[in-house]
């Protein structure tokens, strides 16, 4: 009797047949005239309350008795975070945003029940002022190509059943039946798949030379410290389709004949933790994981290890010494990782986008991959698009679309009816690019030819109110408090930058200062890791195209956008202060007085410029100078 | 405001729960490369990593306790004093630079009395920076004890703060 209760209860898949055989019973006991209701799950809906619209949804089909006629689930992120929460209706996929859970009873009754679109809940296209009723004519999903997203609004991140009925784990399987491990490396190869972590190394070059180390034990590891400020894609992969990265890691193992794997994922992000350990035991469950895969003979098994808060470690040697239980300080790199990596062994580390894709160009083939893209640059890149931008989130794109594309077609433009002065691209290792080159196309070669990198995607769009010097500044700062200390240029050439950087931006800046940090550059270009190496690209690029915003810093003493607070000054304008008394109220030095109905003045000498007073006037009258 | 530590609290916090701690670390005794791991948990059960725990580590995993020690204080989410009632943590990441997340801080210390890494002398709030929390759509985020709280300025601060005594 035990032992048929085991039996039933054993889900363990035998063979690629019996993957099949399930995947074919699951979408047959679908039922395709139910509805779907999906909301999205992602940590930036979740900031925005989805959560208790995913409660109201629970409570509210229950209440009509509806479980039988919808698919109800909570899905990864959807991308388009600035609307959200987000609530997609299907089959037709009508797209509500910014719900809120009082809501959920008119779109259960309206949409569900009687197929009804409420319009207050659509989306305006800012371009046209017309509402959009389905999500694919949303001009932000319009022009992307979600590839490796596409999945997240779909399928429910926890249940493994849901990934293999979109098609999961057939790469796996298809590897597993007959492709023998040199292949999968030159079919990877052949894709010309490049690293998207960062440096953007060629795949398959890492890993075959990871394939012929001579070991009888090697590592796979996924790298999930998605450190990069601006960018937040690893996560919402590893939340939304955790099963796509698991299942790319566990081709990359067989490729490679290695039978253990780790995740390295940032503390910071609870939920895409608690996605992959879910999706870690259904895989073992399925035996889509552990021993003897698909009945293949093959065995892997992954764990998962949290960071700990450190920027650095997401180089790859800082990485393993934080994986071996050590700090996180890299090495010099005349070590190869292929050869000795992870406990002195080979050792095979791609980024969390990385693995998604392996899924897919297994299972398209590497001709069509290597299709999407540019000479250098194949397949699709996640960018996230944030900042001062109109619809921010993530984005996919075929690698070789313009910024302007980007920041007009997808993003939408710039809030306020600002000005667009720069785009800040690859984290703090990148730089920051001016309108005059909006029209270049973003591929790995592109972006690091005019002195910017491609880094981990993140797109950070600023206006005429940011200021350039104080982005640089803002960039070497966090690299010095992030630089592990290990060797001289980094430690030192960081604390000199930034020290520099200080005094212009409060209004004690030298001429000479200009060269001063060009030179530091170069001795920054000696250090052991990339951290450093690539460390003073912020301030290089915006010497390079905003110079004159650094002479104004240095040799006019002022601000020209009104960020560093020793070069501005705030004032009232008679003219247009009505005397609300708003400003004198928001003022925690009572620097401003004046009485009711009457023009307002600020006191310079108690003005801690917080701009409290700037923010609150409705009529312009404050000016910031 | 620095908080003032009340050693013979501590102690005696660790000594009631010595148990737990004992077997915590048990855990770990087959899996000493696992060192940041146990200290995540440590101070998840503490909110804090009291340091006499660290000596504890370091005798029964047999790791030397410079390296426990130096693992402890090179990676920012671990702390070694305790901490508030409540966690405030402001993000510092680009896109909440660039819209405004360094005035949050300031308003910390101009409303709160307080800067990065202190706690309040009532011990309701620890103020800590990140430089990522990873929802950048949705800057300026500010995270308190785990939930997340998008487009922050100022004066909504205030409000959201209110709801933690």
């Amino acid at each position: 009797m035990v032992e048929q209760v085991k039996k039933l209860l054993d889900k363990r898949l035998k063979s690629a047949l019996e993957l099949e055989e399930l995947r074919r019973t699951i979408t047959n006991a679908k039922d395709t005239s139910r509805i779907t209701i999906s909301v999205c799950g992602g940590t930036g809906c979740r900031a925005m309350g989805s959560e208790d619209v995913v409660d109201a949804f629970s409570e509210e089909i229950e209440k009509k008795e509806l479980a039988a006629r919808v698919e109800f689930k909570e899905t990864g992120c959807h991308g388009f975070c600035e609307r959200g929460p987000v609530v997609v209706i299907g089959p037709k996929k009508v797209f509500y945003q910014r719900v809120k859970p009082e809501d959920v009873p008119e779109i259960i009754n309206e949409t569900v029940i009687k197929g009804n679109i409420i319009k207050r809940l659509l989306y305006i296209d800012p371009a046209t002022n017309r509402e959009i009723t389905y999500e694919s004519d949303v001009p932000f999903y319009k022009k992307q190509t979600r590839l490796i997203l596409g999945a997240n609004g779909e399928i429910d991140p926890t249940d493994i059943e849901q990934y293999i009925a979109a098609g999961g784990y057939s790469a796996l399987a298809k590897v597993l039946s007959g492709i023998s491990p040199e292949q999968v490396v030159s079919e990877i190869t052949k894709s010309g798949l490049r690293g998207r972590g960062g440096g953007g190394f060629p795949t398959g070059r890492k890993w075959q030379s990871c394939r012929i180390a001579r070991n009888d034990i090697k590592y796979v590891l996924c790298n999930a410290d998605e450190g990069d400020p601006g960018a937040y894609q690893d996560r919402s992969i590893l939340e939304g389709n955790p099963h796509s990265v698991l299942e790319g890691m566990i081709i990359g193992a067989y490729a490679i004949g290695s039978r253990q794997g780790y995740i390295y994922v940032r503390n910071e992000y609870p939920l895409a933790v608690e996605h992959a350990r879910t999706a870690i035991d259904q895989a073992l469950d399925y035996g889509l994981l552990g021993e003897n895969i698909l009945g293949s003979g093959f065995d892997f098994r992954v764990a998962i290890n949290k960071g700990g808060g450190a920027f650095v470690c997401g180089e790859s040697s800082a990485l393993i010494s934080s994986l071996e239980g050590k700090v996180g300080e890299p090495r010099a790199k005349y070590v190869h990782m292929s050869e000795k990596g992870l406990w002195d062994r080979p050792s095979l580390l791609n980024n969390v986008k990385t693995w998604a894709n392996v899924p897919l160009i297994i299972n398209k083939g590497a001709d069509w991959y290597a299709k999407i893209g540019t000479k250098g640059s194949k397949g699709t890149m996640v960018f996230s698009l944030v900042g001062k931008i109109n619809n921010t989130g993530l984005v996919e794109v075929p690698m070789g679309i313009t910024l302007r594309e980007m920041i007009y077609g997808i993003g939408g433009g710039i809030p306020g009816g600002k000005k667009f002065k720069a785009v800040q691209t690859g984290g703090p290792s990148g730089g920051c690019l001016p309108e005059q080159l909006l029209d270049t196309p973003v591929d790995f070669d592109e972006l690091t030819r005019l002195g910017s990198m491609m880094g981990s995607g993140g797109m950070i769009v600023m206006d005429e109110d940011n200021c350039m010097v104080d982005v640089a500044r803002y960039f070497i700062e966090f690299l010095k408090g992030e630089s592990c200390g290990k060797c001289t240029p980094c430690r030192e050439g960081l604390s000199k930058l930034s020290e520099i950087l200080d005094r212009i931006t409060h209004g004690e800046g030298r001429p000479e200062d200009l060269d001063t940090m060009t030179d530091l550059a170069e001795v920054l270009d000696g250090a052991l890791c990339a951290l450093g190496r690539t460390a003073a690209n912020p301030v290089l690029s915006t010497l390079r195209y905003f110079k004159d915003e650094y002479m104004a810093h240095i040799i006019d003493k002022k601000c020209p956008a009104g960020v560093c607070r020793e070069l501005i000054e705030y004032s009232i304008d008679p003219a247009n202060c009505t005397g609300c008394g708003v400003c004198l109220r928001a003022c925690s030095t009572k620097a401003i007085t004046g009485e009711k109905k009457k023009p307002h003045v600020i006191n310079r000498d108690m003005c801690i410029k917080c701009g409290a007073c700037f923010d609150g006037c409705k009529f312009n009258a404050v000016v910031k100078q | 405001m620095e908080t003032e530590l009340d050693f013979a609290a501590i102690q005696a916090i660790i000594a009631s729960n010595s148990g737990k701690i004992e077997s915590l670390i048990d855990s770990y005794l087959t899996k000493k490369e696992q060192l940041i791991s146990l200290l995540q948990d440590i101070q998840t059960e503490f909110n804090y990593i009291p340091q006499d725990i660290l000596i504890r580590i370091s005798q029964k995993l047999d790791i030397p306790l410079s390296q426990v020690f130096s693992v402890a204080t090179f990676f920012k989410s671990f702390s070694l004093k305790p901490r508030g009632r409540h966690v405030i943590t402001v993000c510092l990441g680009t896109a909440c630079h660039v819209r405004g997340g360094q005035r949050l801080v300031d308003k910390m210390a101009r409303s709160y009395n307080l800067k990065p890494g202190e706690t309040s002398q009532d011990e309701r709030f620890t103020l800590e920076t990140a430089n990522c929390l990873g929802c950048c759509a949705l800057g300026p985020v500010v995270v308190v004890d785990g939930k997340y709280e998008s487009q922050v300025n100022p004066e909504k601060l205030d409000k959201i703060l209110k709801k933690y005594e």
